[in-house]
């Protein structure tokens, strides 16, 4: 029976992929191993291997043809003694069975019950938010869409261009180009002096950006996930956070520590830690956690330019996202102003970073049903903006918060206190929070769904501080 | 101790070791500039001392008697413009870096008029305009910082180099590696200076570290090391010469294992039951580095009375450092606040 070759999940966060060429022509025979075609997804372009013997039957998407999902057949091959006359069959079985045998890499979503939606529930497309308009964008600005990857990429190369003591290293952010491809085209434009590869050594290349801060110079440090940077704690808060303090204001640090935080998807406790709270806790540094792309862009500007060390929390969900960027020479945006990113007058929603995709489409489902949410998108977690957050909850009488990591200690616990402190009489009904569960991040599907929290946790919960 | 140098560097082409057991003899000038810097730092750690027994001191304080050799002879090896940081025992780097007497008296004090404004305190104190990049309490942090003042010089095409001194517990340190390998991969000019004393607060070397030949710690990095006579100040400034001679010719990181002792215990609350009073005492009697600049300069007739003068130049600098640092008023309340951010 011919074997369908499926759309391969080539990474953990891959939904769907550009099928760049085919190097194997109807007809030909394949062996296992050989690279039949080349795949683009929103970090690399990609080679896939032949899992089965036989002859390529029928190109099914041709090349050329964007956005390919994940599992969607792209190719049939037959085995021997089949011809083209015996290709109609292979339509027949079920998908999923054959994906874990055409495409490994796809075993495990194919095994997976409705994987595509799964992770399209973990991280919804930003639904069409009533967004306000930015301030301190002026009328008529011409706006670029672009993804948040190109919006972080493009920030840093602006301020690289601007000033010559700007300067990028970490793991892989030179030759390879980014492992998340952040970074891409930098080493071309700027060289190796200024986009510096380092070691797999995150202790080691923070305290040596740390020290280069001290000496005057603007480090971006990329660490390829935060959950690496753990490694490079004592440097972030013993070294960079306190060091203006401890020398009476003679010797600060101008640094930005940037990465992906919180959890991707599958990829287990060790590698989907939200360290929102932790930063947040220490005065000496700003942290800043944005969402939609505008932001990511104006806000790492602002943070390379910033004179004090900045923690810069990214969502690897969230990168080939796409959104609106104002086309301005110089867009920054102001560390610790939050943004109302849907207005409501019945219950204050406050989120960040990919807190906001639950927030968001948990408001379009209220407004379904007549509640109409405000959600604020903090954007900086500290200095925190609690006018923002204190004005919503006045006019509505009731808030709550939502964020990926755990609630003990998080961030909505901190606003949760900060809403009693100034605003309690205003307050309708205790303050509620959603967050992620408490305990580890699981790797199966399911738990780790379960783990995060979901758009029908928001829902419930601004349901129940509106006693409905 | 051994007083016999040995080194580990096998291409850097240098005079290292053969034939150098005895260091080049310092001009008359050189001497007295030694002595009286080193007489500096032991007068100025007796008197923090003291405070400390009188509760004028708080909190930690490390004393750096018995290592004077060390910061005076590198100092003297460096140009305006090179960098200097170190871990908690800083006091003596501080003044070897011409940092004022009375700053760094009134910090340990925590008065306004201290180097921090009295929020740093004995093991956090910074001087932009001497280069002084502190002062860290961590153990082994500064080896990283300094490398990274290092990869400053280096961005900025400059020939400064940068001075990272540690002890031998934070040669143990994760970290130093780390920065021992981007140094190397990057030529990056820090010259690292292990000051061996013997002792890891109260563990020996000999109980903490697998390789006690601190100079050898850089040889899977190919960087090039050195063991000194920590006690001889002659010898310190003619490896500081070939150190920093190495970094400025851009030829990357440099190891000198700096062999000396502290005479006092690691903190003011130590009663250092570790080692003997015998094993002090020999150090004492026999090496130490100002009692050896001394006998020099006496054995070719400086008369006593110029040494007489340099004693009371200094007696009174540490004095009124030690009164300024009693009368300069507290940080006021509203410094609590400030300098959190810029």
């Amino acid at each position: 029976m011919p074997i369908q070759v499926l759309m391969p999940a080539l990474s953990p966060t891959m939904e769907k992929g550009n099928l760049s060429k085919w190097l194997k022509k109807e007809g030909e025979a394949i062996k296992s191993g050989d690279v039949i075609a080349e795949i683009e997804t929103d970090k690399a372009t990609m080679e896939v291997e032949a899992t089965d013997e036989g002859t390529l039957g029928k190109i099914l998407i041709p090349e050329g043809t964007a956005d390919v999902a994940v599992n969607t057949p792209i190719a049939t091959i037959l085995s021997d003694g089949e011809s083209a006359d015996d290709l109609g069959k292979a339509t027949a079985p079920a998908k999923q069975q054959k994906a874990a045998e055409s495409a490994p890499p796809a075993e495990a979503k194919a095994e997976a019950p409705a994987s595509g939606g799964d992770e399209e529930k973990k991280a919804p497309a930003a639904p069409k938010a009533t967004a306000e308009p930015d301030p301190e964008i002026p009328d008529g600005t011409e706006m670029v869409t672009m993804t948040i990857r190109e919006a972080l990429r493009d920030a840093m190369a602006e301020e690289m261009r601007r000033d010559a003591d700007v300067f990028v290293m970490g793991e892989e952010v030179a030759e390879y180009q980014g492992a998340y491809k952040v970074t891409q085209g930098l080493l071309q434009e700027f060289g190796a002096r200024r986009v510096i590869d380092t070691p797999i050594t995150e202790h080691g290349f923070a305290g040596i950006g740390v020290g280069a801060a001290m000496a005057g110079l603007k480090p971006i440090v990329e660490f390829m996930t935060f959950n690496f940077a753990m490694q490079a704690m004592d440097q972030i808060i013993n070294s960079a956070a306190k060091t203006l303090y401890m020398s009476g204001g003679q010797m600060g640090c101008s640094i930005v520590f940037r990465g992906p935080n919180g959890a991707a998807a599958r990829v287990a406790a060790q590698h989907s830690q939200d360290y929102s709270a932790w930063y947040s806790q220490v005065p000496g540094l700003k942290v800043i956690a944005p969402y939609s792309a505008a932001d990511y862009k104006g806000l790492l500007k602002a943070a390379i330019r910033d004179p004090n060390p900045v923690i810069f929390l990214e969502n690897e969900m969230l990168y080939g996202h796409s959104g609106e960027v104002p086309k301005l020479d110089d867009y920054l945006i102001p560390i610790g102003k939050a943004r109302i990113a849907r207005s409501g007058g019945h219950v204050t929603i406050v989120s960040w970073s990919n807190g906001m995709s639950y927030a968001l489409k948990a408001a379009d489902e209220l407004a379904k049903e007549g509640i109409e949410a405000e959600v604020i998108d903090l954007r900086t977690l500290r200095p925190m903006d609690t006018d923002t957050i204190i004005a919503s909850v006045k006019k509505t009488g009731r808030a709550v918060t939502v964020e990926e990591g755990w609630q003990q200690n998080g961030v909505g616990a901190e606003i949760a206190a900060r809403i009693m402190e100034h605003a309690f009489d205003y307050l309708d009904a205790p303050v509620g929070r959603v967050s992620g569960k408490d305990v580890p991040m699981p790797y199966a599907a399911n738990l780790e769904k379960l783990a995060l929290p979901s758009v029908a946790e928001v829902v419930a919960a601004a349901k129940a501080v509106c006693y409905r | 101790m051994a007083a016999a140098k040995k080194s580990v560097t096998k291409e850097t082409g240098q005079d290292k070791g053969n034939g150098a057991d005895t260091p080049p003899d310092f001009t008359r000038e050189q001497e007295l500039r030694a002595l009286r810097d080193m007489l500096l730092i032991r007068r100025f750690e007796e008197k923090a001392g003291q405070l400390y027994g009188m509760g004028a001191i708080g909190g930690f304080c490390h004393l750096y008697i018995g290592q004077e050799a060390i910061v005076v002879g590198m100092q003297m090896a460096l140009k305006q413009g090179d960098q200097v940081i170190t871990g908690y025992r800083d006091h003596g780097h501080m003044l070897a870096c011409g940092m004022d007497a009375k700053g760094v008296m009134a910090e340990l004090t925590g008065r306004r008029g201290g180097y921090s404004k009295g929020k740093g305190g004995s093991m956090h104190m910074f001087s932009k305009e001497k280069n002084f990049f502190g002062g860290h309490g961590i153990v082994g942090a500064q080896v990283s910082l300094g490398t990274g003042l290092a990869f400053a010089n280096r961005y900025r095409g400059n020939d400064f180099v940068s001075l990272a001194y540690f002890g031998d517990g934070a040669s143990n340190q994760g970290q130093v590696y780390e920065s021992f390998n981007m140094a190397e991969l990057w030529k990056l000019p820090v010259v690292y200076i292990i000051e061996n004393n013997r002792y890891a607060m109260g563990t020996s070397v000999t109980r903490s570290s697998a390789q006690t030949d601190f100079s050898k710690r850089g040889i899977s990095f190919n960087i090039p090391g050195e063991q000194i006579d920590g006690m001889d100040v002659r010898a310190v400034k003619a490896a500081g010469d070939r150190a920093v001679a190495w970094c400025r010719a851009g030829k990357g990181p440099f190891i000198l294992e700096m062999q000396t002792y502290r005479y006092r215990g690691h903190s003011m609350s130590d009663p250092a039951k570790y080692r003997t009073r015998e094993e002090v005492d020999k150090v004492r009697h026999d090496q130490d580095p100002i009692e050896q600049v001394r006998n020099r300069l006496l054995a070719a007739k400086v008369s006593e009375q110029e040494l007489k003068a340099i004693d009371a130049e200094v007696r009174e600098i540490v004095n009124a450092s030690a009164d300024f640092a009693q009368n300069d008023p507290e940080p006021d309340a509203s410094e609590l606040y400030t300098d959190v951010y810029r």
